[in-house]
């Protein structure tokens, strides 16, 4: 399986941005920044500004030289691999997003790149994702550098604070540093986290190792020899504003140097190719990291170069360590097995990609004459410097001779010595599999005989971006002298020793690991396994899966939040005059808390039915009192029709006295919740109605309900005029709520054929005899015959004066519904239904249409506004809009209430 | 007149809140219902109580007396009353399906969506004997 054909052209583009970057190469090296400015979101100070400059040329140029190679080597190493599309998108997006993070200028920018840069990093290594371990190694990855990243992204937004943009550039040509600033360490920290995540800094790691369970394309190009160096791109970034203090050298220098030095010796442990070489790069990331903080930039005193020698290693670094890991995929694709204890014999079968691993290994060594050499005496020229620490040479010594042993055992150890038997004829690869190794090894030795061009060409810029000034790096294909020549020295000569005793060393090592009680893939999963069980006992705790532990949380939450809400604001009531009140008035309000009291106490559901229907009435009446007849109507009419159909389903549902109760301490508990939010809620009421509101609203729409809106009712006025457009929603709404009481009732919506109650064939019988059940004398029968139509006719006169006095479409749908409701009462469901001529639904959904087409009007003839009212005469009466929108109100309401009674009589 | 409504505000909200918690359905709905009038009640009070005078304007007038009620939390209420009518309806039609399929109103039997980790997957009537056990 090939893949699709542009797959194979995918190789184009680094190549093409390589040689667009090397064109760019003169000026940058003659000491110009190139700027690329891009709006992104200027309101915020955030842009897609793009800068080249020294250090990002230089790491533009390994992104996509590097990149072109891996392209071409995935190509051919990929084959047999299902959907070689996706892989090639997730390569092309990563190396974009990696560009994007070494070009940008603004901060905001920069994160955004970075975590794409994790993103597709996920992507590919979880790219075998029928693999368990590759998924666990995937997600490890994500979370260990995205939680850095965000600690980072945290420390940005405070530099950013601190600077007053999220420009580099502006940050650069500010005062130099922030070392005074009050918030220097927090944003030290922060930043650190973010770099020392990505880069797989000791404690953080492990996560760098694992991700070697990605294809060996993406190990070379994301885990070695780009993404994993962003760490240290940030540090050179960020060091001319953040570097040079103590916290930021001992820092740097402390965790460089244990990362490299640890993980040296644990690559002598690993026999796995991928390993050994994951983690030589987390001892290469940790040296930058040492040397980054190795010296005072910008301080007093002659500054030393600890940032070239940095960037140098770092260059050699991902010269070799590409080669190698091309190399040891070349070998597994021969071989099938990248196990070194297993591996042999290879250099007659395989001549070309042992020539290409002995080249990069001779530079991953230190080997004079290689561009590792020219990197590695720079690290002890740097080490043995006046102003350095004293430890810092033989740190360096300790984490590069083993390194130096790693490298022969990669050049020898599968090529010479007994063959194996692969199981197939093992023989040199495809020209694209070893063409990429080959060129990086001889590029690694020929900067290493040539050092004055490219190699330095690039470095003196990179490092005049990160210090500000170029110094003579005295750099020349054999340059070393005194201390570090010896050093030198004695490193390849302990790396010889290692080698020769690498059996007794790795056994030593052995004995040493089981000494160390914890390790960061361990801490990792206790981390993981601690929030998953922490998820499960909180949702165990707060999720009962019992409805009323749920509402009990968000009652005492409101409770204790309206308490410590009026505790905190200090809300102390003024003095209160109940006095004020009038005695009918404080009768009503007393019957009203008394009927509540019953609903509380009863067991019986027929007092508790009429205590609610003495609750709603005595507030109907408080609300006629104060001057709100419509209010007073609604309810009331409202009021009528709850009782009545809470009385026909509650007396379809079992008796209150056969019903399970919460058991008393829970019962005192609910009785203290439901006091806290008592008290509270009249404490806050009191609070609020102590200063009476702004009367702006009132006084406004009394202005302008006469010329504005032609009706002398305001209160109707703002309903189907001034805010028609809220009354069209609640319609809406109770047209969805018909629509859904008739949806549970449907006969279909049964589930279990086995309950007790009639299926839906019984309900038509069962209807009759519930008929039965209810006082249906002849005197009701003819008064109600004749009773109806005098109702339904006092509700269309409710409704069409509503605009001019107390009535509207509410109350007048209302009292239709009630004469209806009545009707289908005495004379059955069926008979309403033939009242009404059509299905209920029907007329909520006419009135519905009725109310939106009365706002097209407007629209139509004056391109008005939606439900902006227009009024003239019909045969001498004044007629407009709002009126025949209230009609709409009206008809929803009708069909809306006979939906619930016919749908629940028909049961 | 507001404090007097302040006060039985906050007994309608603690009879709301207790009729809640208790495990029945139907007190449940109860409880709906209160906390509607509790919450027309907060609507009418914060408009700020003026006594008898509807808000309308007499013919010929373009505006209304002076010290006439507050119209905008009356056109509030209205709305409010109706659509809490249809919630409350529905919660009723709910409860009534709900005893139909589950053969209970007990809460704490309801256990269909989130079974007791002790006994997942085996029905409310299970799950019911399996409380009543402990």
């Amino acid at each position: 399986m090939t893949g699709p054909s542009w797959v194979r052209l995918a190789v184009a583009l680094p190549v093409a941005l390589f040689a667009w970057f090397c064109t760019m190469i003169p000026a940058v090296s003659a000491g110009e920044v190139l700027v690329w400015e891009l709006a992104w979101l200027p309101q915020l100070g955030i842009d897609l500004d793009l800068v080249v400059d020294g250090l990002s040329l230089l790491f533009a140029l390994l992104i996509t030289g590097i990149g072109a190679f891996i392209f071409l080597f995935a190509g051919a190493y990929m084959k047999g691999y299902r959907q070689r599309g996706r892989f090639t998108l997730f390569l092309v997006s990563f190396m974009l997003a990696m560009l994007g993070l070494v070009l940008a200028d603004n901060l905001v920018a920069l994160f955004v790149f970075w975590e794409l840069t994790t993103i597709t990093s996920f992507l590919l290594i979880g790219y075998s994702h029928e693999n368990a371990t590759a998924r666990r190694a995937a997600l490890q990855g994500l979370l260990v550098t995205g939680a850095g990243a965000l600690a980072m992204l945290a420390g940005f937004v405070v530099l950013g604070q601190a600077a007053g943009t999220f420009s580099l550039r502006e940050m650069l040509a500010g005062p130099q540093g922030f070392a005074d600033h009050p918030h220097y360490t927090a944003v030290v920290v922060l930043v650190l986290l973010g770099a020392f995540t990505k880069s797989a800094q000791f404690p953080f790691h492990f996560w760098l190792p694992n991700a070697m369970a990605a294809p060996t394309p993406v190990s070379a190009y994301l885990h070695s020899a780009t993404m994993v160096k962003a760490g240290v791109f940030l540090l050179a970034r960020l060091t001319p504003l953040l570097g040079g203090t103590a916290l930021w050298m001992e820092t740097l220098t402390a965790v460089g140097a244990v990362t490299a030095v640890y993980s040296a010796f644990v690559s002598l442990r690993k026999s796995d190719l991928k390993q050994v070489l994951a983690y030589t790069t987390v001892m290469a990331l940790g040296t930058c990291v040492l040397f980054l903080g190795s010296s005072p930039v910008g301080g007093p005193g002659e500054p030393s170069r600890g940032v070239l020698a940095a960037l140098a290693f770092l260059v050699a670094h991902a010269l070799y360590k590409a080669a190698l890991f091309l190399v040891a995929g070349t070998i597994e694709k021969a071989t099938g097995t990248r196990d070194l204890t297993r591996l042999g014999g290879l250099w007659r079968a395989m001549p070309v990609t042992f020539a290409a691993a002995v080249a990069a290994a001779v530079s991953m060594a230190g080997v004079p004459y290689s561009v590792g050499f020219l990197g590695k005496e720079l690290l002890y020229t740097v080490g043995f410097a006046a102003d350095t620490s004293v430890w810092l040479p033989w740190a360096t010594f300790l984490a590069a001779a083993p390194i130096a042993t790693i490298a022969m055992v990669l050049a020898i150890k599968p090529f010479f010595g007994p063959r194996p038997d692969y199981g197939r004829p093992e023989r040199e690869g495809h020209w694209a599999l070893w063409s990429g190794p080959v060129v990086l090894g001889a590029v690694g030795i020929y900067w290493g005989l040539a050092p004055e061009f490219p190699f330095l060409r690039l470095l003196v810029p990179a490092e005049t971006a990160v210090i500000g000034q170029a110094l003579d790096t005295g750099l020349a294909p054999w340059h070393s002298t005194g201390e570090a020549l010896t050093l030198t020295l004695v490193t390849l000569a302990a790396a010889g020793l290692g080698f020769w005793m690498r059996a007794a060393v790795a056994e030593v090592l052995g004995v040493l690991r089981r000494w160390i009680p914890l390790s960061g893939d361990r801490a990792y999963d206790a981390a993981m396994n601690g929030i998953a069980a922490a998820a499960a006992w909180q949702t165990r705790r707060l999720q009962s899966g019992v409805q009323r532990h749920y509402l009990l949380i968000v009652f005492a939450t409101f409770g204790l939040g309206l308490a410590v809400t009026l505790g905190i604001k200090g809300v102390v009531p003024g003095p209160v005059r109940f006095a004020d009140a009038a005695l009918l008035e404080w009768a009503l309000a007393a019957l009203a808390a008394a009927a509540s009291i019953v609903i509380i106490r009863s067991r019986s559901r027929l007092l508790g039915i009429c205590a609610l229907g003495v609750v709603g009435i005595a507030t109907a009446l408080i609300f006629l009192l104060f001057g709100a007849p419509d209010v007073a109507m609604t309810q009331l009419t409202v009021e009528t029709l709850v009782t009545v159909i809470v009385a026909i389903v509650l007396l379809k549902l079992p008796s209150f006295r056969n019903e399970a109760w919460p058991s008393g301490p829970a019962r005192l508990r609910n009785g203290i919740v439901a006091v806290t939010v008592g008290v509270g809620v009249t404490l806050l009421m009191l609070a609020v109605t102590a200063s009476p509101p702004p009367p702006d609203l009132q006084e406004y729409f009394e202005r302008t309900a006469v010329p504005g809106g032609q009706g002398r009712n305001i209160v109707n006025v703002i309903l189907v005029d001034f805010r028609a457009l809220d009354t069209m929603g609640e319609i809406t709404v109770l047209a969805i709520a018909g629509a859904a009481v008739f949806a549970l009732l449907l006969p279909g919506a049964r589930r279990r054929e086995s309950a007790p109650l009639p299926g839906p064939e019984g309900t038509a019988a069962r209807a009759q005899v519930s008929d039965g059940n209810i006082v249906n004398t002849m005197i009701l029968r003819e008064t109600t015959r004749r009773l109806v139509p005098l109702i339904l006719i006092f509700s269309v006169f409710l409704l069409l004066r509503g605009h001019e006095h107390p009535g509207g479409g509410f109350v007048g749908g209302l009292v239709a519904s009630i004469a209806l409701s009545l009707y289908a009462f005495v004379f059955g469901p069926q008979a309403a239904r033939g009242i009404l001529r059509v299905d209920p639904r029907a007329v909520g959904a006419v009135g519905l249409a009725v109310a939106i087409a009365s706002g097209f009007v407007g629209s139509v003839q004056d391109a008005a506004p939606f439900l902006t009212s227009q009024w003239g005469t019909l045969a001498g009466l004044k007629i407009g809009t709002p009126v025949i929108f209230d009609v709409g109100v009206y008809l929803v309401v009708i069909g809306v209430v006979l939906s619930f009674v016919i749908g629940i009589k028909e049961q | 007149m507001e404090p007097v409504i302040a006060v039985l505000v906050g007994v309608l909200m603690a009879a709301t809140v207790y009729l809640m918690l208790g495990r029945s359905f139907v007190r449940f709905i109860f409880g709906l219902a209160l906390l509607s009038h509790a919450a027309n009640l907060v609507i009418f009070a914060s408009g700020g109580m003026t006594r008898a005078r509807p808000p309308l304007i007499a013919p010929g007038e373009s505006e209304p007396l002076p010290g006439v009620s507050n119209a905008v939390p009356q056109a509030l209420m209205l709305t409010a009353i109706v659509i809490s009518f249809s919630l409350l309806t529905f919660a009723l039609v709910l409860a009534f399906r709900t005893y139909q399929e589950l053969e209970t109103v007990d809460t704490d039997r309801m256990r269909a969506a989130e079974p007791s980790s002790s006994d997942a997957g085996a029905d409310a009537g299970a799950d019911a004997e399996q409380r009543a056990a402990d």
